[in-house]
């Protein structure tokens, strides 16, 4: 990297509606958000000069974080160290509502990319449609079961996989509160190598023979037609991202304290 | 109910692109409802990613918004794999900014920019669970209206419609509203729905159809009159007087995810008197109202600032005609803020007026697509058309923009035009290929043009309203032609390879052509189309053609006399009983003088010829400049191209032949 850059890491959430904005929708976001601040972001060369920007693991559209990352470069030279800390408030009022900036550190900028650094995940995942009991009982199976064999999309092609290695944890928090769809809300620890497995995926194994898993329009177009039961997502949050340090894991940038954002998410 | 947004984000999970359907832009509001107050839903009747930018929405959209007795929030067509899942879970239509099913407001309002969406507004009506026919209405259900340009035809969808606008809607909105709110305060009771019509039947600009009958004579239409005193038997259109009065949208909606022109738009004048004779936009918005310079500069400064764009618009109809628009440029790029680099695009650009002076200011930024427009391939055709670019105009063009660094650009042509021959379509093939020439020289075999062909289609209130459109057949063979004469072989062949070829689906044109001068008798075909499946008919991929064939056997309507017929002097005209400000007999004179091949000046700086848009009422051009733009052989036989004052001749009724200079 250029030695006249200054590489800041900030940490940030997407909860609420802005959730169903893509991975790019949020790079473009952020670029007009640092625009907007008048910060010294430091540009590629070439004819088109774009801000450098660096995202961590893409979160899929219509998922929330709690904790997504982004790295940028800005000149040196036009940013003093005391307002990196300041610049979470001067970026959360010009992104939309749900993205919130939490915190923003200065990095080395030889440390490993966010994506290769995460190792897993975990997640608060709504089931809807499956009862708490019926997931207790699903759950227990998965975890009980040497191998997990499924055929899964990567890339556009079909893979068959044992995703059982990638289930570090799986838990049957309870019955989803009185506003939301009947279901069940779940936490699991997901790892994100070397193919990583997603939520949507967990599901797909936790669906079993007596519930149709919905994810797409025809799916849902199927099962209503035939009037069968199914299981849909409901919200799907990203509450950690996991670095696997020495011997203790922790997260690419601390976390704010959780109560805060457990409100927001209820509001 | 007051939100669906529970049942809502279920299924956004399972649709493509959802975040069309969040709003939450910067500029958007969450109005509070109040039921005192009158809630207007606008509707762009397309996908959101066409219809977000629209100006006119966003400005109804803030005008609204600041008035105590209304709110307004706004809706896009849902795309079909979400509509289908909301009539799978028997969800409505619903509003963008609180995500309110839309027959909570009281007005639904449409937006028409293209007759091609037509089908549209009967689903967005249908899935807001509003009947479609107006006459099957009940106190209970919502007003639908309808603005923007194709309302200067609106009777394919007089059965759909309860009132339209013409014109301008930044003065009658409110006007409308006033209405409204008294027929609330009274209780919307029973058989009220026909009091409030006759009311708005007052408010001049809004046109009801239900309170007008339209006879026949067999196939010929005798006229379109109202049945009730209320109702005028001419509707006028509205214009507001000073854009200086109405600098908005003041807070432009800046989206979250892609659209089509996602910059900042600043607006610099309404109207258009180049009086190209295809051109509806320019014959309706006349007179030509520019807004002051100091204004545009400081919507422009303060929307960069405030979107974070790095990319702004000057949009007109020819934005080049702008007075002093090579200073507005340049203080643009001057303004921005931080030293980030703002890039300037002028839409509509006429390559009469398009100076290496233009090209240096808006390459000094990141080098925008380019288009221009000659329209039509010979000097003949265009002084049929009225476009009276030369060609040599059109080669300095092309030559300051690969001068200055433009590899590529974009060369806009209609066929099907009258009189057209053979030589004229071929002239289009040739200029490309001319233009490709040119290019070469400054960047040898990376030079290219994408010459870019539609098919004419004949609006209400132009010079060529009465021409007969072009067949599906015989565009396809022009097209053919020009296929043919840009293929391997032919032409120059090196040239040819430089030059892209692309055309218009003259289906898609025919259809376009029967929406734009059809009548009444439209309705059921239009609504049989729908209900058979065909909508979202601009996209190529989902358009029907054959859905419109079918339709228009099974209702006996003929596709020859709605499209193929040349009309007659003396003929009823389906939008007769609605006013542009134009004289019938000016448009009619001007059309005698297209197929003379006879020109006719811009009356900002040539005496006016009385085609009634200013003179019925009683307003003027307001331009800051008494002398044209560079460029502007327009109509004026000379050779303007450093600008300069026009010596005044008075022309009488019939204008003197234009001479090329070339
Ligand atoms: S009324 Fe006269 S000045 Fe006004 S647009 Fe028509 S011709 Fe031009």
């Amino acid at each position: 990297m250029n030695p006249a850059n200054t590489r800041v890491r900030f940490r940030f959430a997407k909860l609420g509606k802005v959730r169903f904005t893509s991975h790019r929708d949020v790079a473009r976001l952020w670029e007009r958000a640092v625009r907007r601040a008048g910060l010294p972001v430091a540009l590629t060369e070439g004819f088109n000069p774009r801000a450098k920007v660096h995202f961590g693991l893409a979160l899929p559209t219509g998922y929330e974080s709690w904790g997504e990352y982004v790295d940028i470069d800005f000149r040196a030279a036009e940013l003093a160290a005391a307002d990196i800390p300041t610049l979470p408030e001067r970026l959360t009022p010009l992104l939309p509502e749900g993205i919130t900036v939490d915190a923003s550190v200065a990095i080395d900028p030889r440390s490993p990319s966010l994506q290769q650094a995460v190792t897993s995940c975990t997640w608060r995942i709504e089931a809807v449609g499956l009862s708490p009991s019926e997931a207790t009982t699903a759950a227990d199976r998965l975890l009980a079961a040497e191998t997990v064999t499924v055929t899964r999309q990567r890339k556009g092609h079909d893979v068959t996989d044992d995703i059982r290695p990638y289930i570090h944890t799986l838990a049957v928090l309870g019955p989803l509160p009185g506003h939301r769809p009947a279901g069940t809300s779940l936490e699991a620890e997901l790892g994100t190598q070397p193919r990583g497995l997603r939520p949507s995926e967990l599901l797909g194994a936790l669906a079993g023979d007596e519930r149709r898993l919905v994810l797409t329009g025809d799916d849902l177009l199927r099962a209503v037609a035939n009037d069968e039961p199914i299981l849909e997502e409901g919200l799907v949050c990203r509450t950690h991202q996991w670095v696997d340090g020495q011997g203790a894991r922790h997260e690419p940038l601390a976390a704010p304290p959780w109560a805060t954002r457990a409100e927001q998410r209820a509001s | 109910m007051t939100t669906i947004w529970p049942e809502l984000e279920l299924l956004l999970a399972k649709v493509q692109k959802p975040a069309r359907y969040i709003g939450l832009e910067d500029g958007s509001q969450r109005p509070h409802h109040d039921q005192r107050q009158v809630g207007w839903l606008l509707v762009y009747p397309d996908a959101y990613e066409i219809g977000l930018p629209n100006q006119g929405l966003q400005i109804l959209y803030e005008i609204l918004n600041e008035r105590d007795d209304a709110l307004a929030e706004r809706a896009y067509a849902p795309w079909t794999d979400l509509e289908s899942l909301l009539r799978a879970r028997r969800l409505p239509l619903f509003s963008l900014d609180t995500h309110r099913p839309a027959a909570e407001f009281d007005v639904i309002a449409f937006n028409l920019s293209a007759e091609l969406v037509y089908t549209n507004v009967l689903n967005c009506i249908d899935l807001a669970g509003v009947p479609v026919r107006s006459a099957e209405r009940r106190p209970e259900h919502p007003l639908i209206g309808a603005g923007g340009h194709c309302t200067y035809n609106p009777e394919p969808l007089a059965d759909f419609l309860d009132f339209v606008v013409l014109g301008d809607g930044e003065e009658v909105v409110s006007e409308i509203t006033e209405v409204i709110r008294d027929w609330k305060a009274g209780g919307r009771t029973e058989g009220s729905r026909q009091h409030v019509l006759r009311a708005l039947a007052r408010i001049p600009g809004v046109y009801v159809p239900s309170l007008y009958e339209a006879t026949y004579d067999g196939t010929a239409l005798v006229a379109v009159e109202p049945t009730v005193s209320d109702a005028p038997a001419l509707i006028d259109k509205r214009t507001v007087a000073d854009l200086a009065d109405w600098p908005y949208p003041r807070r432009q909606l800046v989206p979250l995810t892609e659209v089509v022109h996602d910059r900042l738009n600043v607006e610099v004048f309404r109207g258009c008197t180049r009086g190209c004779r295809f051109c509806q936009a320019g014959m309706i918005t006349r007179p030509v109202r520019e807004r002051p310079a100091e204004q545009v500069r400081h919507m422009v400064s303060e929307g960069i600032r405030r979107t974070g764009y790095d990319e702004v618009a000057l949009t007109s109809l020819s934005s080049a005609d702008f007075s002093g628009i090579e200073k507005v440029v340049a203080g643009t790029i001057a303004d921005a803020p931080n030293g980030n680099a703002v890039t300037v695009s002028l839409p509509s650009l006429r390559v009469d007026a398009f100076t290496v002076g233009i090209a240096a200011e808006i390459q000094k930024a990141r080098r925008t697509g380019l288009t221009f427009a000659p329209e039509a391939g010979t000097w003949r055709m265009r002084q049929v058309i009225n476009k009276l670019i030369r060609e040599e105009d059109l080669y300095a063009a092309v030559e300051s923009a690969y001068s200055q660094g433009w590899r590529r650009m974009k060369l806009y042509f209609l066929t099907g035009l009258p009189t057209e021959t053979d030589d004229d379509t071929l002239g289009i093939a040739e200029l490309g290929r001319n233009c490709v020439e040119i290019g070469r020289r400054y960047h040898k075999g990376n030079a290219s043009v994408t010459v870019s062909v539609g098919g004419f289609v004949p609006k209400p209130f132009t010079p060529f309203q009465w021409f007969g459109q072009n067949t599906v057949a015989e565009l396809q063979r022009k097209i053919g032609l020009l296929r043919d004469d840009l293929g391997r072989g032919k032409g120059r062949p090196s040239a040819n390879r430089g030059v892209q070829l692309k055309w218009h689906d003259p289906k898609a044109t025919f259809v376009e052509g029967l929406m734009s001068r059809g009548d009444r008798r439209l309705g059921p075909v239009i609504e049989q189309v729908w209900r058979e499946g065909g909508v979202f008919q601009e996209w190529s991929e989902l358009f029907a053609h054959d859905l419109w064939v079918k339709a228009m056997a099974d209702h006996g309507v003929s596709i020859d006399w709605y499209v193929y017929r040349h009309r007659t002097e003396g003929e009823v005209l389906p939008w007769d009983h609605l006013s542009a400000g134009l004289h019938k007999d000016f448009l009619w004179h001007d059309w005698r003088d297209a197929l003379a091949e006879v020109g006719l000046p811009d009356c900002r700086w040539t005496p006016c010829y009385d085609c009634g848009a200013c003179t019925g009422y009683g307003i003027e051009h307001i331009v800051a400049s008494a002398t044209p733009p560079a460029g502007g052989s327009q109509g004026t036989g000379q050779d303007l191209l450093g600008g300069g004052a026009v010596p005044v001749t008075l022309l009488g009724r019939k204008p003197e032949p234009v001479v090329a200079a070339s």
